[in-house]
């Protein structure tokens, strides 16, 4: 990097395991922790940094360049960046020219207090967390004593088991209005339990005509019944959907009563609810370019991901059919209930970032709220 | 789905020569495509008139046919093949546009053949611009302001429209070819003219200018289930003005936000949706950098240049994927070879590959070299690399254009006060060198600010060139004091420096500029940063960013990466097992060095790895089937540069490498490596200098006793004089060690000399006792012999002798030739056997070896011998069904001759005439002629019994189809004009009418040749310019005897060229075609016509079954 000075001070990336990886810390903050994951995104940086999926995170960007085309805070997918520390191969900012950019990326992350590396040989760190699956990590000051950053390293407590979602959830109640009705018919009203949910999915439901209340995580369900809802929908958020046994009930409370759409660990916490069993994956899934497959019609959808649990096929009880599978890893992307208006699926067909193939699945959403509501 | 079993026989139709703008992608793609509808287990038929290619092959399809690809041609080939389907989408705009002939004049239906890969609707939709303006509004899709114009009328009507400066794209072109930007009705006017006249269809479109926007292109797949997927998205550094292939490009995108470049995701499927795609697209897209609005520019329903460099750049074989989608796959059903998951998916790069143009123009003198939309790059390079600025050095070193990287040359001669202005005028038009300029300006300090608003450059590549100025000076400033001190910098200077794609000959070199003092030498600069423990990674390209294992044997130099990464590693062939051998590769392609190369190398790889052998290809050419990591054993993307391919050998420490197959790129580097311990296989590199260092050459000639041409070689201007009085006028000049005759000419007369010698120094080949130039008796109306042969250093196995139908003169890159002779007497021909023999003994070739002979009176002159792979070895090949190649490959890993049982081909029994084609139509306004100077792009074989048809054949597939009757147009010189007299006769009863101009006429009238008069080119008018534009004529014939009549005579040429006319510019041809004429109105009034059979039958013939 050239240009207008940043503050770079060398600092390491030490994971649990010992493994060391230098760079240079961007800005005056060089100390985060968290689970480092690596996503193989080539675009949207600001969308996955704001997403509150991260939250807690470590994101490795695998791409050559980052910072291209600055920031626009019309993307940020939540008030403020989520992720714990993002590590570059290398961040960009003397030449930034976008129509739409009005920071550069190092002036918004010291702006968001957001810790990055940069310099990093972001290939290698990205192979050993393949082979060796996601793990913690530190990243703190060139330390010539690696004991003190591997203990560091070490302390981070396990994503398995930990609520994360509470709290990356809104502390109040808010309501959106949905795009204005269409064919003279109401806008249906859906309950938002709020994970942890990105902004684009709120603009997605809003676009399809579906007036919104977003819910603290912990609101009980009774409360959300009382205001007579159409539906639920159960959005994105960081960490282990297993401990989330407010969601849960939530979950369990609506599906088979009103129609229930989720996405991604709002799909974990509806399997959970119907019985179902989640895992950790080795390493996740975080990019922009995973093939879906339906495995009814053979169509396949490029999607965006960002998960490091599954539900476990093999714990479905009945009256759940698998209905999309990962073409990668047969991992299971997507949930029917055969016997109640609900349906899941685990990547993100807002994208925000990524590909927009499954976009469908909001209009079908509404349909179903429609079929339901006439029914 | 599963495949189609309804489909038994499939015609697959190549791309023909390589001509600008559709060059050797298309023997990668169709090589591909034939091998993946190989194993599908259906009955292949080919037909590409192309003998260089890969896809020829016979082993390759079932029926080969090297024959034109005109109507004629394939429409017979149904009738004898009965194919089911046809498969146009492999083989470029021409494939494309034969199959749209067939499907128009009802032959496919008539013969039941269904079009796969695209339809006929699918064609039309993509190819007609009003079709496509039509189908893109319907889907909601923003396109540029345009009108179509069928006249010029038309035209001036469409730009009230769409304002100026307006584009002008003629309909079903290729490479953009007609096209070009008006900025008032004057030019559009003319540019109108010429593109309606290029245009198959005589339609044009008129077009809003969009010049100075982002230009970007998808690569795109999408299967008849609606399943599509991006495999690589490309930025143009380049915004929109240049053609495409002539711009430098980046992939990934690195510019557009993810909303922008979802958008344009959202788009192109739209696109292959309202088109109706199956199979391949590329669809290009300008973004205004200033509103953000995204306009279609184009779709192509079919594999590109641009697939090719997207599967190269990602690992994903498109071409491959589309033929089994041609044949009723999905993409769900398919499979990534290189990761084992599933073929539908889009790859994610975790590094920079940039593509860099190569460009010919100094051998086109006179033609303008500003860059436009009519692509005029013959080649390309690619390169890998950890970022933007290692892969762009990278790139460019991989274009051996003699400059290291970003290096300016052309300001030296400007004095330095002047320097930035004379680097602001050029910025404004875009040419060759563009980014050299824009650097060179930024070191003069051009601002960011004004970079931009003189390049339309988006700043982000901008800063990206300042970065690497920084770099430079790092090395200039720091590290060259510290070398000054002799101390040894630290591994963090190394990487800092290295890991911007500087070599280390540029490293020196800048040292060297900045602290004159003791000789920092590349390989000083090497022994300290390996002392410091900096070397290159060898990094895999796995089409997933890490994400999954994977074992492709694909791999890209970087420093940009300083732990070492765990890449996985092949396992080497055991210790006593077969040997691992190392195949450098041409480069880009230029004129002179093409595709023939990438054949030999590719053949080469086939031949070791049959015999067990583990093979290793560097090159950095995409357009090539060796960078095809399926084609190979084991593939380094590299430039091939002596520090590059040192680096490779170091990596895999073969046992042998191989520099006489690439061309001449690899043999330059022969004895650097030898010196640096490298093992080379096959004729030694001191051989190979004997044979090009004139002293050297010359002696082995008169020990040998043969004869040459008398010779001399001079430093300077005053005694190349002496010399070429002494041998005698016309001599032929040129600068020592060049390929493909670059800068060679034929002089008659002294002052000529020293014009051409001062011309030699402007273009910046200064003479001098290192640089001498080289003078020869130029032997007038001699025969040129080219043979080739395959040596083991014991015995000479000739496998062709070719005679050139041109007289000598013109480079043999750009004659005529036939197998086997067809003037040649045996005696001449024992002689010349003999004299190949003593050369490759001599020699102590081991491989392959080309001569080149001249006959004059009777005597046969040596002219020179190249102990390489030669241009003309896949010709031979193809032309007798002998495995040159692959026998040369096995004599370097130690085999010989006997052993192999390799033996002269007898009994031919059959002509092959190789035609070169040449790309005029590219070069508004250069002369055109044929001389010592190679200029085409590419080559055609034709095959007949008959010496004569065979020419015609070879004619008909390079474009310059001779009619069958209609008016022609004699114009020809003095000494030409008593030959042509029973020429004409023939042509006369042939059914021709014949125009001549007044000199030409009084012969022809004479003799009693019926003919009429024309005003010849500065008569008053209408003259002969006039007829020929009018269209009124079906052929030109025109010769010229003395160089100073070419201007005009070009003239001439041009009006035949502009309007499309065949046209012969030798008696030599003229004969050649005469004799096929004759021929086939023999064969008509038998009702028979010209010999249609598969490449497999020649080949059985040849070898007498």
């Amino acid at each position: 990097m050239t240009g207008e000075a940043v503050k770079l001070t060398k600092a390491a990336l030490t994971l649990d395991d010992g493994t060391v990886f230098p760079g240079l810390a961007v800005g005056p903050l060089i100390e985060a922790e968290g689970e480092v994951i690596f996503i193989t995104a080539m675009s949207g940086y600001q969308e996955v940094l704001t997403d509150p999926s991260y939250h807690g995170q470590i994101v490795v960007f695998t791409t050559a360049h980052i910072g291209n085309y600055g920031t626009n805070p019309a993307v940020d997918q939540a008030a403020k960046v989520q992720a714990a520390g993002a590590i570059f191969h290398e961040i960009w900012r003397p030449s930034v020219d976008h129509w739409l950019s009005n920071n550069d990326l190092p002036e918004y992350m010291a702006n968001n207090r957001l810790v990055s590396l940069t310099g990093v040989d972001t290939r290698a760190l990205t192979l050993h967390l393949r082979e060796k699956g996601s793990r913690n990590g530190y990243i703190g000051p060139f330390n010539p004593d690696p004991q003190v950053a591997l203990t560091r390293a070490q302390n981070i407590p396990s994503m398995s088991g930990l609520d994360l979602a509470s709290s990356v959830s809104s502390p109040t109640v808010y309501s959106l209005k949905g795009a204005a009705p269409k064919d003279g018919q109401p806008n249906f009203q859906v309950a938002v339990l709020d994970l942890g949910i990105k902004r684009s999915i709120l603009d997605q439901l809003r676009a399809h005509h579906l007036d919104l209340t977003v819910w603290p995580a912990k609101t009980p369900p009774e409360r959300i019944l009382a205001e007579n809802p159409h539906g639920l929908f159960l959005p994105n958020g960081p960490g282990d959907p297993a401990p989330l046994d407010y969601a849960i009930k939530t979950a369990t409370a609506f599906l088979g009563r009103l129609p229930v759409f989720g996405i991604c660990l709002g799909h974990q916490v509806m399997a959970l609810a119907s019985g179902a069993k989640t895992y950790k994956l080795p390493f996740g899934h975080h990019g922009l370019n995973h093939p879906v497959v339906d495995s009814q019609t053979g169509r396949v959808w490029i999607t965006s991901q960002n998960h490091g649990f599954a539900v476990d096929p093999t714990t479905l009880p009945s009256g759940l059919k698998p209905s999309l599978w990962n073409i990668n890893d047969q991992t299971l992307e997507g949930l029917e209930w055969t016997d109640k208006p609900a349906f899941s699926v685990q990547f993100h067909p807002e994208a925000s970032p990524g590909p927009h193939d499954s976009l469908a699945l909001f209009e079908r959403f509404h349909q179903m709220l429609k079929a339901h509501h006439h029914a | 789905m599963p495949k189609r079993s309804d489909l038994e026989t499939i015609l697959i139709l190549g791309s023909g020569p390589i001509v600008i703008g559709q060059a050797c992608e298309f023997d990668y793609s169709a090589t591909q495509g034939c091998k993946a509808l190989k194993e599908e287990g259906y009955r292949l038929v080919l037909l590409n008139s192309n003998p260089a290619t890969v896809m020829t092959d016979p082993e390759l399809s079932d029926r080969t046919y090297i024959e034109p690809m005109t109507l004629e041609v394939a429409q017979g080939i149904i009738a004898l093949e009965k194919p089911q389907a046809i498969l146009p989408t492999l083989g470029g705009q021409t494939a494309l546009n034969l199959a749209m002939e067939l499907h128009k004049s009802g032959v496919l239906d008539r013969e039941r053949v269904e079009m796969i890969g695209s339809n006929p609707t699918v064609i039309e939709v993509a190819e007609s611009r009003e079709r496509f303006r039509a189908a893109m509004t319907e889907w909601g899709l923003d396109i540029p302001v345009s009108g179509l114009a069928s006249s010029v009328e038309e035209a001036l009507e469409a730009a009230e429209r769409s304002g100026f400066p307006a584009i002008v794209r003629p309909s079903f072109t290729l490479g953009g070819s007609g096209g070009g930007v008006a900025f008032n009705r004057e030019e559009l006017k003319e540019l109108a003219w010429r593109g309606l006249t290029v245009s198959p269809i005589g339609q044009i479109l008129v077009e809003q200018s969009l010049i100075g926007w982002k230009e970007l292109e998808l690569e795109m797949i999408r299967d008849l289930a609606d399943n599509a997927i991006i495999v690589c998205g490309i930025e143009n550094v380049d915004p929109m003005g240049v053609h495409t292939g002539d711009s430098v490009t980046v992939a990934p995108i690195q510019t557009l936000t993810d909303v922008e470049y979802q958008a344009m995701r959202d788009d192109s499927l739209k696109v292959a949706r309202a088109v109706g795609l199956n199979g391949g697209c590329n669809i290009q897209f300008a973004i205004s950098p200033t509103t953000g609005r995204r306009v279609v520019i184009e779709m192509n329903p079919r594999v590109s240049r641009s697939s090719a460099l997207a599967s190269k750049a990602t690992g994903f074989p498109i071409a491959r994927v589309a033929a089994k989608l041609a044949v009723g796959y999905t993409l769900g059903e398919l499979k990534n070879g290189i990761t084992g998951k599933s073929a539908c998916f889009e790859p994610a790069l975790d590094y920079c590959v940039v593509k860099a143009p190569r460009f010919n123009f100094e051998k086109f003198a006179g033609a303008s070299q500003t860059l436009g939309l009519e692509m005029r790059a013959v080649g390309e390079t690619m390169a890998l690399g950890g970022n933007f600025r290692e892969a762009l050095q990278k790139a460019l070193r991989g274009l051996e254009t003699g400059r290291l990287s970003l290096e300016c040359r052309e300001i030296a001669s400007i004095k330095p006060e002047e320097r930035l202005e004379w680097l602001k005028r050029h910025l404004v038009t875009p040419e060759p060198d563009r980014l050299a300029q824009l650097y060179e300006a930024l070191k003069l300090g051009l601002t960011l600010e004004e970079a931009k608003s003189l390049t339309g450059l988006d700043p982000w590549f901008i800063g990206q060139l300042m970065e690497i100025w920084a770099t430079e000076k790092f090395i200039a400033g720091p590290l060259a004091d510290s070398l000054a001190k002799g101390e040894t910098p630290l591994a963090e200077s190394w990487i800092k420096v290295k890991s911007q794609g500087f070599s280390d000959l540029r490293i020196a070199k800048i040292v060297r500029a900045a602290r004159p003092g003791p000789e920092i030498t590349p390989a000083k600069i090497k022994a300290l940063r390996l002392a410091a423990g900096v070397r290159p990674h060898f990094r895999q390209v796995d089409t997933c960013a890490g994400e999954f294992a994977a074992e492709t044997p694909y791999y890209y130099s970087s420093f940009d990466s300083p732990s070492v990464p765990p890449e996985p590693k092949l396992k080497d062939p055991g210790e006593t097992g077969p040997k691992k051998v190392m195949i450098l590769g041409g480069g880009p392609n230029r004129i002179g060095q093409g595709i023939e190369f990438d054949y030999c190398c590719v053949k080469a790889c086939q031949a070791f790895d049959a015999i067990g052998c583990a093979t290793i290809m560097v090159n950095s050419n995409p357009e090539t089937v060796s960078t095809d990591y399926d084609a190979v054993g084991r593939l380094y993307f590299e430039p091939v540069t002596f520090e590059d391919v040192l680096a490779v050998v170091e990596e895999e420490k073969p046992d042998g490498v191989i520099v006489q197959l690439g061309g001449q790129t690899p043999l330059n580097l022969a004895q650097e490596l030898k010196d640096a311990g490298v093992p080379i296989w096959g004729t030694a590199p001191e051989a190979i200098f004997q044979a090009e260092d004139r002293k050297g050459w010359n002696d082995l000639v008169s020990r040998l006793s043969l004869k040459q041409p008398p010779s001399g070689m001079a430093p300077d201007i005053e005694s190349a004089c002496v010399i070429a009085e002494r041998v005698g006028y016309p001599v032929i000049v040129r600068p020592s060690f060049v390929l493909g005759g670059r800068a060679m000419k034929i002089i008659h007369r002294p002052t000529e000399l020293r014009d051409y010698l001062s011309g030699l120094s402007l273009s910046g080949m200064a003479l001098g006792v290192d640089n001498p130039i080289l003078v020869d008796k130029f032997l007038d109306d001699a025969v040129e012999v080219d043979v080739d042969a395959v040596a083991d250093g014991e015995k000479v196995v000739i496998a062709a002798i070719m005679e050139h139908i041109e007289r000598a003169g013109v480079h043999s890159g750009d004659s005529c030739c036939s197998i086997p002779p067809f003037t040649l007497s045996e005696a001449i021909q024992k002689e010349i056997r003999l004299e190949t023999e003593k050369l490759g003994l001599a020699l102590g070739v081991k491989g392959l070896m080309n001569i080149q002979f001249a006959v004059a009176k009777g005597v046969v002159y040596v002219l020179e011998a190249n102990p390489r792979a030669s241009r003309t070895a896949p010709f031979v090949s193809k032309a007798t069904g002998k495995p040159l190649i692959q026998t040369a490959a096995r004599i370097m890993a130690g085999s010989s001759l006997d052993e192999l049982g390799f033996t002269e081909p007898f009994g031919q029994g059959y002509y092959a005439v190789k035609e070169a084609v040449l790309p005029w139509n590219r070069f508004s306004g250069v002369e055109v002629d044929l001389g010592p100077e190679m200029r085409s792009t590419g080559e055609v074989m034709g095959l007949d019994d008959n010496f004569g048809l065979a020419f015609l054949k070879a004619q008909a597939a390079a474009g310059m189809t001779i009619p069958r009757s209609g008016d022609i147009v004699l114009t020809v010189s003095d000494r030409d004009k008593e030959a042509l007299v029973p020429l004409a006769r023939n042509l006369v009863g042939l059914g021709f009418t014949i125009h001549a101009t007044p000199g030409t006429r009084d012969v022809l009238a004479a003799s009693g040749v019926p003919c009429q008069k024309i005003e010849k080119i500065n008569a008053p008018r209408p003259n002969l310019i006039d007829f020929l534009l009018d269209g009124k004529a079906v052929l030109l014939v025109n010769t010229v005897s003395d160089p100073t009549s070419i201007t005009e005579a070009s003239r001439i040429r041009w009006a035949a060229i502009r309007r499309g006319v065949s046209m012969i510019t030798t008696m030599a041809s003229l004969t050649a075609a005469v004799e096929g004429l004759r021929e086939m109105k023999i064969k008509e009034g038998r009702d028979q016509r010209w010999r249609l059979s598969p490449l497999q039958t020649y080949h059985g013939q040849a070898m007498g079954e």
